[in-house]
This record gives structure tokens, sequence and C-alpha cells, in this order.
């Protein structure tokens, strides 16, 4: 089985956000890039279920030459090849990223594609439902368990109050959330083997945005909060804050 | 002008809270417009669908199957793409919850559509529309302008009023004739009838001040005693103290209810994100340099094995004779 999986190279979940000064772009000073936290979780199912019904798996990004130390991290985990499909726009509209990545998965036959359930940059959730779309693949959305069973997938999607559990079919795509499964770390030996794998490159041909960035701005600033006490006779006034903020 | 329609959505044959909001956000942005909105909702029985007329809506197409309860991403997407289609619909505004985060980006790819999703604010331009929305989980916003003829813009629960304005509705019931079979919802699972920390208007959280996961006790007991959910860090979920759909933050859930308690929490950048534009913010940390104080409204600077169960009980005292 051909199975892809699309990453993300997003600023370190730890990093402060600053805005430019005349407010039309973010700050690239200081901030360091790392692998999409939910996409750690895609890769780790991707290698599970090649492991289980053996196959392939081919890692695809859409973003700067610098990305492929995230893809070589993806390698290191055990994934096959990668592919970096470049582009150096700094924010790019949901779908022109399904776009793209799209047309590389369907020339490549893949029968199941990984993606995480959302990058953390501009927090979309779009862009793996989008490819099942434009492949006519089934997809199941914010997926914290599945298993495959010959074409079979059984998946459970987490939502408000609970789990929907989901039966669909190959091909199909997965986009995956904490607790689906614990991500692998890279052995050693991964990361020597990755050295060796291959990176290819393609020029992202970006078609014009559907959506116009016109500023960014940072969040207000709260103007100092209240410290009612150190104790518990701070208690009665905080009582009274909570009957009246109900 | 673009038509616009309410997506409304409904759990157990009850409208969701949130949907109110959608429905609001249409009828202000239809006037603003000069344009026409239309609600529609997918589901069986639906106890409370007249109450789409108290927040403005004239109309409200109710796609009706026994089958179509749970949600059928194949059979959602095509009776709205044809109903957009037939009503010359532009504006697609649908709240941002797990449903809708599977289906809005289904509408796009068909409608080749600019998806605008989880704002926090959208305001008429001209004859256009603005909308800002957060990025890094809050710690930026961006003003944003769709430039496709068929727009989606999905909203944040709980930051858009639903504003009453009473409308005699018609409800037009559409019979589903069949429903998808490619992708099935098999079975809810729920979880033990507790709110859900995404939909609850308090949110009670902890983190590693309480020392360990049996003291989350006094987290449930005054997040009982206020009608609220349990929230938890990042730090306890990794422990493997609390379930993950608890958590706040980056990597958790984005909560803004009205009353944010955060105890024993220090507050990292990405707990932070997840509850920073909640309106009231309460904290209670022995350290009083945390930086959870940073963005709390109130705080008490004590030790919270201390502060809850005197704060429960207080409450407990308080709410019973009122």
């Amino acid at each position: 089985m051909r199975i892809a999986v699309c990453i993300n190279n997003v600023p370190d979940t730890s990093s402060k956000i600053n805005v430019e000064a005349d407010n039309k772009s973010i700050s690239q000073k200081g901030l360091t890039f790392t692998l999409n936290p939910y996409d750690e979780f895609a890769i780790e199912e991707g290698l599970r279920t090649k492991e289980k019904s053996g196959g392939e798996v081919f890692v695809l990004n859409v973003g700067g030459e610098s990305n492929k130390e995230t893809i070589r991290k993806a390698l290191a985990m055990g994934a096959d090849e990668g592919l970096l499909i470049k582009s150096n726009q700094f924010e790019l509209d949901s779908l022109t990223v399904a776009k793209l990545l799209a047309e590389e998965i369907k020339s490549r036959n893949s029968s199941i594609v990984f993606t995480g359930k959302q990058s953390v940059d501009y927090d979309n959730s779009a862009v793996g439902t989008m490819l099942g779309e434009l492949l006519g693949f089934n997809s199941v959305s914010n997926v914290v368990a599945f298993s495959i069973d010959g074409e079979t997938i059984t998946a459970e999607r987490e939502v408000e109050g609970g789990r929907e559990v989901v039966k669909t079919t190959l091909p199909a795509v997965i986009t995956c959330q904490k607790g689906i499964n614990e991500p692998r770390y890279a052995s050693l030996k991964g990361i020597m083997a990755a050295k060796k794998k291959v990176i290819l490159e393609k020029e992202a041909n970006v078609p014009e945005s559907k959506i116009q960035y016109l500023s960014y701005k940072s969040p207000k600033a709260k103007s100092g909060g209240q410290i009612l006490g150190a104790d518990v006779t701070a208690v009665p006034e905080l009582v009274k804050i909570l009957k009246g903020a109900r | 002008m673009k038509r616009i329609v309410a997506f409304v959505e409904q759990r157990d044959g009850v409208i969701k809270g949130s949907s109110f909001e959608v429905i609001s956000l249409a009828n202000r942005l239809a006037n603003q417009l000069n344009s026409e909105f239309v609600a529609v909702v997918f589901g069986d029985q639906i106890q409370n669908i007249e109450n789409a007329g108290n927040y403005g809506a004239e109309r409200i197409v109710h796609f009706k199957s026994p089958e179509a309860v749970n949600y059928s991403p194949k059979t959602y997407r095509d009776a709205l793409l044809e109903l957009i289609k037939k009503e010359e619909i532009g504006i697609i505004l649908m709240s941002s919850t797990a449903l809708v985060k599977d289906l809005a980006p289904r509408l796009a790819v068909h409608l080749d559509a600019a998806l605008v999703s989880d704002c926090t604010d959208i305001n008429v331009s001209g004859e256009e529309l603005e909308a800002t929305r957060p990025i890094f989980a809050g710690k930026a916003f961006e003003v944003v302008k769709a430039k496709t003829p068929y727009q989606i813009y999905t909203i944040r629960p709980n930051i858009f009023p639903a504003e009453k304005e009473s409308k005699q509705i018609k409800i037009e019931e559409i019979p589903l004739a069949t429903v998808d079979q490619s992708i099935v919802v098999q079975e809810v699972k729920k979880s033990s009838g507790k709110l859900d920390v995404a939909e609850a208007s308090i949110v009670v959280s902890g983190g590693r001040g309480l020392k360990e996961a049996s003291n989350f006790k006094l987290i449930e007991e005054l997040a009982e005693v206020l009608g609220g959910a349990v929230g938890a860090s990042r730090a306890v979920v990794d422990a493997g103290w609390r379930p993950h759909s608890e958590q706040v933050g980056q990597t958790g859930k984005t909560v803004s209810p009205n009353i944010y308690i955060a105890c024993g929490i220090s507050g990292a950048i990405q707990h932070l994100a997840g509850m920073s534009s909640s309106k009231t913010i309460i904290a209670i940390n022995k350290d009083k340099d945390a930086p959870i104080f940073n963005v709390a409204d109130y705080g008490i600077a004590g030790d919270l094995f201390e502060i809850l169960p005197e704060l429960t009980l207080q409450l407990r005292k308080g709410l019973s004779s009122e």
C-alpha cells in the first residue's frame, strides 16, 4: 500500500508571535520552526499501517527550502521518501495547499493519506478533509482511534461530549488527533538512515490566493488583574465576583 | 447582493446554543448587506426548531430523515450544495464545531470557496465582509477578506452574541431520500453525561499544582457546584491524570467561556493561547509571579488545598439560599 503523510512546519508552540510594525506580516525574527505536533501522530499512524499492511510511506510538505529539515525528521522516524513542494509564500489558503498536495498524491497512486487534524499556525483544520474531497477519497477527521482490516476502516472521531465510531473504506484520508497513538522517537540508526533517503523537490505552481490578508494584530493586552488575597479570607469576595459573572 | 445561509446543528433533537449565534449573525449581516438569509438544519424530530424564529430567522429548511440524526458527511454536503445553488446563496455561516470542521472544508472544495475559519469578528466593509480570526492559537489575529464568489465563514462559539429578534418562522421540511453509506457513524460514545469543556459557559481547570490525580476531586466539586465543566492543563493530561478531551491549550481545546477558573496552573504560553479569550478569568495559584496572573481578571495567590474546599462550600451555601 502506498501511504502518503502530509506534514507541516510550524513555529514551536512555546514561541511568542510578534506582529511587524506595519501590521502587514508576522515577524520571523527569533521564531524556531518544528514539525507540527499533530503531524507526529500522522507519521506514526502511517508507519504503523506500513508495518501491518506493507508498502511505503511517502511524506509531503508545502513550504520553503528550510522545511527539508522537518521532512528529514519524518524520514528519521521511518518514512521512506520525502517531497518538498516549494513555495516561499508565508501564508497560503487551505484550499490552495490542499490542491498542491492532491496533485502529487494522485500521481503516486496512494490509497491512504494521514495528516494532522490541524496545523498549529493558521489553525484552519481544513487541508486534510479538503484533500479527501479533491481526491474523491472517503475521509474521517479528528481521529483518536484507527484500525484497518483489508479495505475496511474503523475510526473514532472526537466530537463535543464524546466520540463517533465511524466505518468507511479505502481509499481514505485520516486526520489525526492527539490520543490516536504515541509517536516514536527517531532512533540513532533512523537518523543515520534518513541522511541517505531522498527528498524530492518541486516548484509549487501557486494560483492567486482565495483570501486577501489585510492586516495582522496582537491580542489586546490585559490591564493587570486584581489579586484578592493570599488565603481563605479572600474567598467571600471571590464568591461575590463569581455570582456577578454568571 | 449575496444571499446567506445559516447552518444550524442539532444534537439529540435539540438545536445547539452556538447555532443561535450563527442565526443572529446571519440576521445582522443580511440587514447590513440588504440581503436575505435562510437557516438550515439536518435531523429527525427537532424539539426547539421554532426557536430559530426568536433570533431573526423567517425560514428554516429542515432536511429530515431518521438516518440523518447522526452526522453523515456526504449526505449533508450534497443536500447543502443543492440548497446553495437553488437559493443562490453566496455566504455560508457556520459555528466552528467538530461537525463543521469536517463539513466546511468539503463544501469549500465543491464551491471553490474561500474558507475563513474560527472567526471572532465579522463586519461589513462597503459591500464586502471583513473577518478577524485568531492565528497561532490566539497569539495573534489576522483580518482577511474572501475573494471568491462563494464564501464560507465559521465562527468561534460563545464569542458572537445571540440577539433576540422575534420573527414568524416558516419551517420547510425536505425529506432526505437517501443517506450515504460510504462514511457511516455507527455509534456515538458519550463521555459519561458530563459537560464538554469546549461548550460549557463555566470551566474549572486544574494543573500540576493539584499534586496528584486524586486531588482533582477538588476541581470536580467546584465545577459541579457552579454547573461547569472540568478542564486540564497539558502537563496533567500527559501525566495521565485526566483524559485528552479535557485538555485546554494549543494542542487541546480552545475555550471562551464566561468564567474560566485556573487552579494550580502556572500559565504556559500554550495554555494561555487556549483560554485567554474567556470573558472572566480567575486564577488560584501559590506562586504570585506565575504568568497565569498576567491574564487573570481576579486571583488568589494562595494554597489551593485551603481555598478550593472553602470556595466550594461557600458557593454551595450561597447558591442554595438564592
